[in-house]
């Protein structure tokens, strides 16, 4: 009588924690199915509101009006090379700085580290350092993605406590053979270093992707606008972008702005879900290596 | 001592390979994070953009008086507050809840495909998921649907237009985005138990409640309590990226928290003086927290977090 009470219990609980698990699953999964059948839902059935299930008639001229779109591709491009550029700047300066770092041998390590420790715990904020770029010059330039995103203090101490558990006869033997400082960081250090170079790439990666911030403080010319930003500007602001009016021009009022909001949406998002198989296995790992640091 | 100090001047001229790694760094961190603190002098200033710093007339503590005057300001403070208590009182136990019924699954399989959907929306841009909260809060929305076909509400409801939903909005689209990634380091400290521990339980007895209390909960109650501390020390900060992005007209309201009072009184209204002033005073207040943080942490793991 005992046991089988206690039986019934537990398998009632796994059959509740299943379901429960299932649920979890289904609310993460759902907004960007959401997304992805209005994306695809026929423009004459997006005017009668959105589909929670199925996409009345599939279609795929919000595509075909993205794809089209001068200001959207160019947001592309822009996305992309400031998701390219900014993540290798970004790898390398912190990288070499970090292997400097890492010498106990080195001079006035002590008082760099201070120096490091202090960003951490106080910064200027928003406005100092709003306008410190304008008067660097950045304000409306690329730039501004690029060189303030160069070096995070995180990073670096990941590259640190990672440099360290290579074994120094490496780094030693090759010194033996007359390597310089830079030709054991080049040579030796980083091609043993790459999960923790992965894992980095790929959290500056996202950081450069998905941002929209940036964009909306420092950016007016639409020629550098990133694609985040505009659809910040779409969804937001509700502002009417150049590629609606476009839209409206060629569809007539046959188009409305939804479909084309959620087929831009999921442009935006497809190299994040491309990538996601890599950016899970090592973002889950830097955590991890994030965590063991405190 | 002065050989000791030439000593040091030939190893420091002897490594300038490893010196010329450092020192860029260093005036990376100078020009980005230093000049800006120094220029939080200008809570002191009538400050103007199109002016040398130097030309501007000092005031004192003008702006500091202005501020703690300032109605909207009270309000951005109990905003900040409001919003951040929800998710510290509510949101806080949800990941470790999450975590550790995950952990009761017995399939490997389905444990790891759970977990890697869970953390998909962490990688969601806020700017898209944000657009999809604000579809489904609309007319004619999910949420609208949902509420309507039980019966909770008999009409539609603009719950964006209406400022009093806005601080549960928020924690309702923070939870749903973030609850899986911010179960990973929980569900890490998990998978490091001692599996003896379990069985040692089981043969005592222990039932599956008596073991997730006693062991699991036990287990990783450090890792719970300086995130907790985190979380308290991070009081007086908002999820920006969102609030951002969720905010308009109508909610203001209730969706202006300290972080976007700053924004709005700077960049909005030009008043870099006076935000700077509010951006000083909070930084103060949250160095005193992070300090206090790291004070009670060593107290309760003897540890400290940095």
């Amino acid at each position: 009588m005992e046991m089988r009470r206690r039986f019934r219990r537990i398998s009632v609980f796994t059959i509740c924690n299943t379901l429960l698990m299932l649920a979890v699953c289904f609310i993460t999964l759902y907004p960007m199915y959401f997304v992805l059948i209005n994306s695809f839902n026929a423009p004459e059935q997006a005017l009668l509101g959105t589909v929670n299930w199925f996409p009345k008639a599939v279609s795929l001229d919000s595509y075909r009006v993205v794809f089209n779109d001068e200001n959207m591709m160019n947001g592309f491009l822009v996305t992309t090379l400031r998701t390219v550029i900014g993540t290798v700047v970004h790898v390398l300066f912190t990288a070499i700085v970090a292997y400097g770092m890492s010498k106990s041998n080195l001079i006035g390590r002590k008082v760099y580290m201070k120096i490091a420790l202090i960003t951490m715990l106080f910064s200027g904020g928003l406005i100092p350092t709003f306008i410190l770029m304008t008067k660097l010059g950045l304000y409306d330039n690329f730039l501004v993605f690029i060189i303030p995103a160069m070096y995070t203090f995180f990073d670096m101490v990941i590259f640190i406590s990672f440099y360290r558990t290579i074994p120094e006869s490496l780094e030693e033997s090759a010194k033996v053979d007359g390597a310089s400082d830079y030709g054991v960081l080049f040579k030796i250090v980083l091609p043993n270093s790459m999960a923790v170079i992965a894992t980095i790439s790929l959290f500056a990666a996202v950081y450069h992707w998905n941002d929209y911030y940036q964009g909306v403080l420092y950016i007016r010319s639409q020629e550098i606008l990133p694609l985040q930003t505009m659809l910040y500007k779409i969804i937001a602001e509700n502002s009417m972008s150049f590629m609606q009016q476009q839209a409206m021009a060629q569809f007539g009022a046959k188009l409305p702005g939804n479909s084309i909001k959620f087929a831009s949406m999921m442009v935006a998002t497809l190299p994040i879900l491309a990538f996601y198989p890599f950016i899970q296995r090592y973002l889950v790992k830097g955590v991890m290596i994030g965590a063991i640091k405190g | 001592m002065f050989q000791h100090k030439t000593g040091q001047i030939k190893t420091f001229l002897r490594q300038w390979q490893l010196q010329s790694m450092v020192i860029p760094g260093i005036v990376w961190m100078f020009i980005f994070c230093y000049i800006p603190m120094f220029w939080l002098i200008i809570a002191f200033m009538d400050y103007n953009i199109a002016k040398p710093m130097m030309d501007s007339p000092f005031v004192g503590w003008k702006h500091f008086q202005d501020f703690v005057t300032d109605d909207r300001f009270w309000r951005s403070i109990r905003n900040t507050l409001g919003m951040s208590s929800i998710k510290l009182i509510l949101g806080f136990p949800i990941p470790i809840l999450f975590a550790l019924l995950l952990n009761e699954i017995r399939s490997l399989r389905f444990k790891r495909t759970v977990q890697t959907i869970s953390y998909l929306p962490h990688f969601i841009a806020w700017t898209i998921f944000g657009g999809i909260m604000l579809n489904w809060l609309g007319e004619g929305g999910v949420i609208n649907q949902l509420l309507i076909a039980i019966g909770v509400q008999d009409r539609e409801i603009l719950f964006n237009s209406e400022p009093k939903y806005f601080w549960w909005i928020a924690f309702f689209s923070d939870t749903l985005k973030e609850m899986g990634w911010s179960a990973i380091i929980y569900i890490a400290a998990i998978s490091g138990i001692d599996p003896g521990l379990y069985e040692a339980a089981e043969l005592d007895g222990a039932g599956r409640w008596q073991r997730m209390w006693h062991i699991t909960i036990q287990s990783i109650r450090p890792t719970i309590s300086i995130l907790f501390i985190l979380a308290v020390s991070g009081l007086l900060g908002s999820n920006f990226d969102q609030i951002f992005m969720l905010k308009n007209n109508m909610n203001m309201k209730m969706a202006e928290s300290l972080d976007l009072y700053i924004y709005n009184m700077g960049l909005v209204s030009g008043r870099h003086s006076f935000s700077t002033a509010v951006l000083f005073a909070r930084s103060i207040v949250a160095l005193g927290l992070l300090f206090l943080a790291n004070f009670s942490s060593k107290k309760l793991n003897g540890e400290g977090i940095f």
